[in-house]
This record gives C-alpha cells, structure tokens and sequence, in this order.
C-alpha cells in the first residue's frame, strides 16, 4: 500500500516538475492559447513598409461605427463602447420563444458586472416598428435595468439587420417563425477594437457561465496592452 | 372504424404510458421559454408561477387563460405585469387538466389538482373571445 503511494507521489512529483518547466516556458511567450480569445471574423492580411523593409499586418473583422437610439431616447453610436467591451444581442420585445431566456440570462450579465465600467451590454430590436423608444423603456423598467450599462436599441430597420450580419448573428423576417422573426439566440463578445472575441448561446446556463469566465481575460488583455 | 380503433388504442396506450408525464411535457413545450423551468418568469415582465398567489386567486379562469390566453395588466404577488399571452386553442380539456394539475403542484406550489369534469365545465364558460 505504501509502496504504490510511494511510486505515485514519485509521478507526481515529476509530473510538476514537469508542469513547471512548461509554465516556465510558456510564459515567455505573451499569447499563450489559455488565456486568450480567440478573433472571429473574416481576416486579411496588409502589407506594409517600415524602414525599407516589408512587415505583414493581419487585419481583423471589426464592428464598423453604428448610431441607434436607447430607451432614453439618448443616440447611442460606437463613442459609447469606446474603450470598453461589450456584451451584444438580437432579440424582440414580443418575442414568444427564446427572448425571455436570453434575457434572463443576459441578466447574469449584468449582475455579474454591474459595477464595472468597462463592460457594457447593447440589445438590439429585430423588430423596431413595434419596439419604440416607449416600447423598450416600459421593457427596461420592469427588467430594473440601468441604462448606461444595459443599452436597449432600436433605430432605423436595414442599419440593424446590416449591423447583425457584422456581428456574423442571423436575423431577419420570417413570416414562418413565431413572432414573425428568426434571430439566433447568441451573446457576442466584443472587445476595445470591436472585435468579435467570443460567441455564447444565449439561452444556455452553461454556455453564459463561460460568456461570464470569458470577460475578465479581455479586460485584463487591455491592461497588459498598456503596459 | 378502423380509424377510430387506431384512436381508441392510442389514448388507451397513452393512459398507461405518457400520462402522467403529459403536464410536465405540455409545459416544456408551451410555457417554459417565458415562465421558465423552475416557474420563476422574467423580472417584472413575465409573471412567475412559483408560488404565485394568482393560481389559487383565479383558480377557475386558468384552463380558459390556457387555451385562449389573456391580455392587459395584472396583478402576480404584490407586482403588476402587463404582457399578453398567447394561448393554446388546439389543447384539449384533458391536456389542459393535465398541464394545470403540472403547475399547480410544481415550482413549490402545493394547490388541490382538477378533474376533467371541472376543467370541462369551466372551459364551456370561457367569456367570448372577440
């Protein structure tokens, strides 16, 4: 019996030492694959020269600027997120089917950083005939949401659909669906450069868990830029 | 008639099977996305059902709520909601025995269940829809 705890407390120790050497390594390198997200979107690759030398640059899918309207009646265009990361979906006031769910668990959301300025939520009406200003602000209050941090949008109908193609989101009229919209019920994670750096299914306990794990690796990306 | 055997067999297999689960099933399928799993609903925009002081206040105008739904503000344990719900014309009377019985006895309620016959006749007094 104390032989084997013998050999495994051997292997264990190896096993760390070895874990070690790794993490020693590793650390060098500043992208290690745990700790950061990954950048969603169509890339392309630019070219550039810097002191007679060619250097490659990748540059990456990015939310082109935007201007909606919150429950406030406020413009809220991209001057809004500047800075911050933010937390982003498609959904309905009169949604019958996956709204509800979404919202209840975009509200983890915003009781997990409620008190944090650099995390914003934006919301963005699919259907902004019905959903007015009036429509969201009703919809907002009996949520209990404060508006700086929980931007409920509507605006103009095509700006919306072209931005959820941006955020790679399927949304769009369906007679066939019930509500008369089809939207994906996911969460996207975008960061200081508005890059999409994390997609969540939105009616998944779970799967926000990890939208709620994910946000500190991008607040904390954006310490370590500064330095 | 061999339709109706086919019928006859089916709701005789479904008595030993199924039935028992039907409510539970019936809420997943009709309730859960607004009302939520464990009965909780949505802040002030859906009302719960957990324990909900409406179950039992209006008792008798559930199984019409069911099957035709309900509009306007109402009044959910001290809280007021306004949002309308859609109902479900195509639920039979025993579905919606079993759907009730489901929620009256889940989510930490513990209200007396209904019969056929009551649900029955409160469905027969379902004021007109317009």
């Amino acid at each position: 019996m104390s032989k084997i705890n013998n050999i495994s407390l051997r292997n264990g120790l190896a096993a760390a030492a070895l874990t070690l050497a790794a993490t020693a390594f590793s650390g060098c390198d500043s992208t290690t694959t745990q700790n950061t997200l990954p950048i969603y979107g169509e890339r392309e690759p630019v070219e550039r020269t810097v002191n007679g030398e060619t250097v490659v640059d990748t540059v990456y899918h990015q939310i082109p600027d935007f201007a909606f309207v919150n429950q406030d009646s406020q413009r809220v265009t991209q001057e809004a997120v500047a800075g911050k990361i933010y937390v982003t979906d498609f959904f309905f006031t009169s949604c019958p089917t996956i709204c509800p769910k979404m919202k209840t668990q975009m509200l983890r959301v915003y009781e997990a950083y409620k008190d944090n300025p650099n995390v914003v939520l934006l919301s963005h009406s699919i259907d902004p005939a019905h959903d007015t200003v009036a429509v969201l602000k009703d919809y907002a209050d009996r949520l209990g949401i404060e508006t700086e941090k929980w931007h409920l949008l509507t605006g103009n109908k095509d700006s919306i659909y072209s931005i959820a193609e941006n955020y790679l989101a399927a949304a769009r009229e369906d007679e066939g669906a019930e509500g008369g919209f089809s939207h994906s019920g996911d969460f996207y994670l975008i960061d200081q450069q508005r890059r999409i750096r994390g997609h969540y299914n939105g009616t998944e306990e779970e799967d926000v868990d990890r939208l709620i794990q994910d946000i500190p690796l991008l607040l904390n990306e954006k310490k370590d830029e500064k330095k | 008639m061999v339709a109706m055997g086919a019928f006859a067999l089916t709701t005789l297999t479904q008595c030993f099977t199924k039935k028992k689960d039907e409510g539970k099933r019936l809420y997943e399928q009709h309730c859960q996305s607004c009302h939520m799993e464990d009965g909780s609903g949505l802040k002030g925009l859906i009302p719960p059902l957990a324990q909900a002081d409406y179950l039992q206040a209006h008792r008798n105008d559930l199984p019409c709520i069911i099957r035709h739904g309900m509009d306007g503000s109402i009044v959910v344990n001290g809280v007021e909601y306004n949002k309308a719900m859609p109902g479900v014309e195509s639920m039979r009377q025993d579905q919606v025995t079993n759907l009730l019985n489901y929620i009256q006895t889940n989510f930490g309620n513990n209200n007396p269940r209904y019969t056929m016959p009551e649900v029955e006749q409160l469905l027969e007094t379902c004021p007109v829809q317009l």
